[in-house]
């Protein structure tokens, strides 16, 4: 990408010996959606304020813009920010809220109100502006916090978990009216969320955090299919982890053997790594294909090239959670091992569901197990 | 917390109503009754008081002299006020904004002079004011390094306005500091950074954001210093010089010296009325903003 | 790196507050500590430092009129203490659980004696025990004090209540009901669960109480008699007519006392609602 606009180098916020941020370095271009994404605690709300200026880095730097924000207080950085708790000035009207930023830049009266007015537009508020925050819904003053800030005109608008107080209902209708906005304005958003789909969904790359240290940033699809680590593949939707030791190691194929398992794992592609050093199978539920077993059929086919004893697993069916559009199947493959398979229910009637207790092949593309070093 | 009505459980509530009620009434009201009687009297003999309805007393607060230390003592109070806020309000900032395990020491420090007696801390004041006291010599010390300046002269710190008014801030800061901390304390902090984000300084951010917000807290604040600036006696009487006298003291001396004690029981009411009038302003304003919420 | 900037918002942090709260800090303990500093000064005239000298507190400790001053005020509030923090209680409990009629109007007057100026209740109380319940003046100690104490009384237990009735509000109701569920009468739900939450408030009540009593001026003057002299309306006299560094001394000590009576009562207090809130 073109000079990117956000650049944090080696940024560490410690207390004492407790880390929140660890020498986390990431770049972030103009015009992204970019979001950190993590469980509390991971550091990605305090690497959030830092960016805003509301807390000092104990070590490293920040370039907004080409310039060396690292020390520059909050009022003097092209960047607005939108709190998690919304923080509309409770004595002054939505007007008043908006036009604060303003004010204080001096912007003349009559620009002032323009601007104001269109930013009430831009987040559907037209009509509200002479209420007082009491006044409005949860959601609307979000939208209030969300024009007060992007009326600046900002460089980069930082999001602090913003669809997290809002009902279920409220919050996919957000996600997609906070991109469209976003498009609409085109301005850098930062945001911070725990919620993975809505990272994954609203944006355009992600940073993955965990106990301060940044683990991966990627593409929502690249975090998804291609995890850096087991923390990333388990927080990123479900998966199936399995640990072993790799066995064959090629240019063009691996083989992982996992104990107790009733099958090895067989990928057509090679794997960087020693011959039986420990590495990870991580296969996600919607890429496992399942069949019947029965007792007198053969095993279904497997893709060409498939070693013997390879990518087929027999189990019995433990559990099942029909969700509507599609059945999550629990699966006992024995030796104490579950693994969780996805279906979509294509059909709307099926000669043959798969039932508590049934007998049944598991099976995957050898492109489908993601190896995972760490 | 919902409430029972009395009559329910009467026996366990005339138990608990009944001794504090008593005592109110009986060593309290009835008390402040008879002054309010008495300032509708006069002196019908050396130890006699006839109760007539009269408003001769009131009258005479009306005549020049007795207004006019109404005047000086509600401008004292004012002004010990207005000055404490001054001094009090960063203090109160910076203990709101401290560290939790620094708060407890701060607000101590504060605190810890309160705790002293009155008395003690007025007296302490005589030493450092007197011709002779510390502050005169520390002073005339500097004066005396800086060459060709003529002899220094004592400055006359006490027995004057000065001294009353410094005496009073210094007895009342932290009757002020207290409320206004709890004020503060009270705001959200997310206001605060949005403002700085938004682009305010620190001292706008005080004036938009902060003061409207905790208002109610400043003005309670306020009234707390207020009251007992305004009827003031040990200070003015230890302090103060001839032409310092404040209302309590004048108050004093009709009952102690002058004998006149219904025309003394006036003056103490209209103080008390002075008393209920600024805490009916200050709810007005209160319950005013919190109208408009 | 050097040292980072404070965070915006970490006041205390910077120069300029941490400077003014230097000042305010000396500003208020300069007088104070100088006052007892020269309680150990040998000349007489306070201006000068000659030498350290225990002198003036043997002094004090041999004035009759103060010492008898001293115990006349620590009698006075040690009753006063007891009286305020019960009726403190009682009415604040009365308060808190029950509805009656014209409550808003006795809440009111129970907040008087804390709003009144201290210069119109003790007038007050002249014109009372003078003229209206006049309290004989040759009775022996400590009944001679009563009249000093039940005004002492007066001003006191209101704010003992509203001390208490704070505490009151976080009282989770259930305890007591459970505890009538297993049989207890009114008044031994009283003892056994209210009191016991009450507590850390009456110990806060006590020693608001006490300290009030104890250094209180205003009022005591207008009640008391020739012979019934407390400790600040003695230093009163002292301080207006002879300036010695015995007041120094004598007001040393007081401080002293009501520091470390402040001192151990907020560690109790502090205790208190640990083990409460811990329950």
């Amino acid at each position: 990408m073109a000079a990117p606009l956000i650049r944090i180098e080696g940024v560490s916020k410690r207390f004492g010996d407790f880390a929140a941020v660890d020498e986390v370095s990431l770049e972030i271009g103009e015009g992204e959606f970019f979001a950190l994404l993590g469980p509390s605690g991971c550091g990605k709300t305090t690497l959030l304020r830092m960016l805003a200026g509301l807390e000092v880095p104990t070590e490293g730097r920040i370039v907004i813009d080409g310039k060396d924000m690292t020390n520059v207080p909050p009022n003097k950085r092209p960047v607005n920010m939108v709190f998690q708790s919304y923080a509309v000035f409770p004595h002054m009207t939505v007007a008043q809220n908006i036009a604060y930023g303003l004010r204080i830049d001096g912007v003349p009266e009559k620009e002032r109100q323009a601007r104001m007015y269109d930013a009430l537009g831009l987040v559907k508020l037209e009509g509200l502006e002479h209420r007082k925050p009491d006044q409005l819904s949860g959601g609307q003053r979000q939208r209030v916090a969300l024009a007060r800030a992007l009326v600046k005109r900002p460089r980069v608008l930082l999001l602090d978990e913003p669809l997290s107080a809002l009902d279920a209902k409220l919050r996919e209708a957000m996600r997609s009216e906070l991109a469209i906005i976003q498009e609409k304005v085109g301005v850098t958003f930062v945001m911070v969320t725990h919620d993975q789909d809505e990272a994954l969904a609203m944006a355009t790359r992600c940073g993955v955090m965990h106990r301060g240290r940044l683990q991966q940033v990627a593409t929502p699809s690249d975090l998804y299919e291609y995890p850096a680590n087991r923390f990333v593949a388990d927080f990123i939707g479900s998966v199936n982890m399995f640990e072993g030791k790799l066995a064959v190691d090629d240019p063009g194929q691996a083989l992982i053997r996992i104990d107790g398992l009733g099958s090895t794992i067989w990928v057509d592609h090679g794997v960087t790594g020693a011959t039986d050093s420990t590495v990870w199978a991580a296969l996600r539920p919607e890429k496992i294909e399942l069949f019947h077993r029965d007792p007198d059929a053969a095993p279904p086919a497997l893709a060409t090239g498939t070693p013997q004893g390879a990518n087929l697993l027999a189990g019995t069916v433990r559990h099942l959670s029909y969700l509507g559009s599609e059945t999550v199947y629990e699966i006992d493959v024995g030796g104490d091992r579950i693994v969780k398979v996805l279906r979509s229910n294509v059909r709307r009637y099926e000669e043959r569901g798969f039932d508590y207790d049934q007998p049944v092949w598991l099976t995957w593309s050898p492109r489908s197990p993601a190896v995972l070093l760490s | 917390m919902s409430e029972q009505p009395w009559k329910q459980a009467r026996p366990a509530f005339l138990a608990l109503f009944l001794p504090p009620a008593f005592w109110l009434t009986l060593f309290f009201l009835v008390p402040l009754l008879v002054i309010w009687g008495y300032s509708f009297g006069h002196n019908s003999s050396l130890t006699e008081i006839t109760i007539d309805g009269t408003f001769a007393n009131y009258a005479r607060i009306g005549d020049g002299v007795y207004v006019q230390i109404f005047l000086k003592s509600i401008a004292y109070a004012a002004l010990t006020t207005v000055l404490c806020l001054v001094v009090g309000f960063p203090v109160a900032i910076a203990i709101t904004f401290a560290s939790p395990k620094a708060r407890p020491w701060l607000l101590l420090l504060i605190m810890l002079p309160f705790w002293t007696n009155l008395l003690i801390r007025t007296y302490a004041l005589m030493a450092v004011l007197r011709t002779t006291g510390y502050a005169n010599s520390i002073i005339g010390w500097f004066w005396g390094l800086v060459p060709g300046l003529p002899a220094f002269e004592p400055l006359p710190l006490l027995h004057n306005n000065f001294a009353v008014v410094f005496g009073l801030v210094y007895v009342n800061l932290p009757f002020l500091v207290l409320p206004l901390y709890a004020a503060l304390d009270r705001l959200d902090r997310s206001l605060l950074e949005a403002s700085l984000d938004l682009g305010a300084g620190h001292i706008r951010t005080i004036f938009e954001i902060v003061v409207p917000l905790a208002l109610p807290g400043i003005l309670s604040g306020l009234l707390i210093t207020f009251i007992p600036a305004l009827g003031s006696y040990l200070t003015p009487d230890l302090l103060g010089g001839p032409d310092s006298q404040m209302i309590a003291n004048v108050i004093e001396r009709q009952f102690k010296r002058a004998n006149d004690w219904p025309f003394g029981a006036a003056l103490s009411f209209i103080l008390m009325y002075l008393t209920f009038f600024a805490i009916a302003v200050q709810t007005l304003v209160a319950r005013r903003r919190k109208g408009e919420g | 790196m050097s040292k980072p900037r404070p965070a915006p918002l970490d006041y205390l942090a910077r120069w300029p507050l941490r400077l003014w709260i230097g000042l305010v800090a000396v500003f208020l303990y300069a007088p104070l500590l100088t006052l007892m500093a020269f309680s150990f000064n040998e000349s007489r005239r306070n201006i000068v430092w000659t030498g350290f000298t225990l002198d003036w507190y043997g002094t004090v400790f041999k004035d009759g009129p103060l010492l008898e001053a001293f115990a006349n005020s620590l009698t006075i509030a040690f009753l006063s203490t007891l009286v305020s923090v019960i009726l403190g209680a009682l009415v604040a409990v009365a308060c808190w659980r029950f509805r009656f009629p014209f409550k808003p109007a006795f809440e009111g007057a129970l907040a008087l004696p804390i709003v009144v100026p201290e210069i119109c209740m003790g007038v007050a109380m002249l014109v009372f025990f003078s003229r209206i319940m006049p309290w004989p003046s040759d009775l022996i100690w400590p009944l001679n004090l009563g009249a000093i104490t039940i005004a002492h009384i007066s001003f006191s237990f209101p704010f003992v209540a509203v001390i208490v009735r704070a505490r009151l509000v976080s009282f989770n109701r259930e305890l007591e009901e459970a505890a009538k569920d297993l049989g207890a009468s009114e008044w031994r739900a009283f003892i056994d669960v209210l009191v016991p939450h009450m507590r850390p408030a009456l110990i806060a009540g006590a020693l608001l109480a006490f300290t009030l009593s104890l250094d209180d001026f205003v009022i005591t003057f207008f009640t008391a008699g020739p012979d019934t002299v407390t400790f600040p309306v003695k230093v009163y006299s002292m301080v207006r007519f002879s300036v010695t560094p015995e007041v120094n001394a004598a007001s040393t000590l007081l401080i002293v006392l009501t520091v470390a009576l402040t001192a151990i009562g907020l560690k109790l207090q502090g205790r208190d609602i640990a083990k409460t809130e811990g329950s």
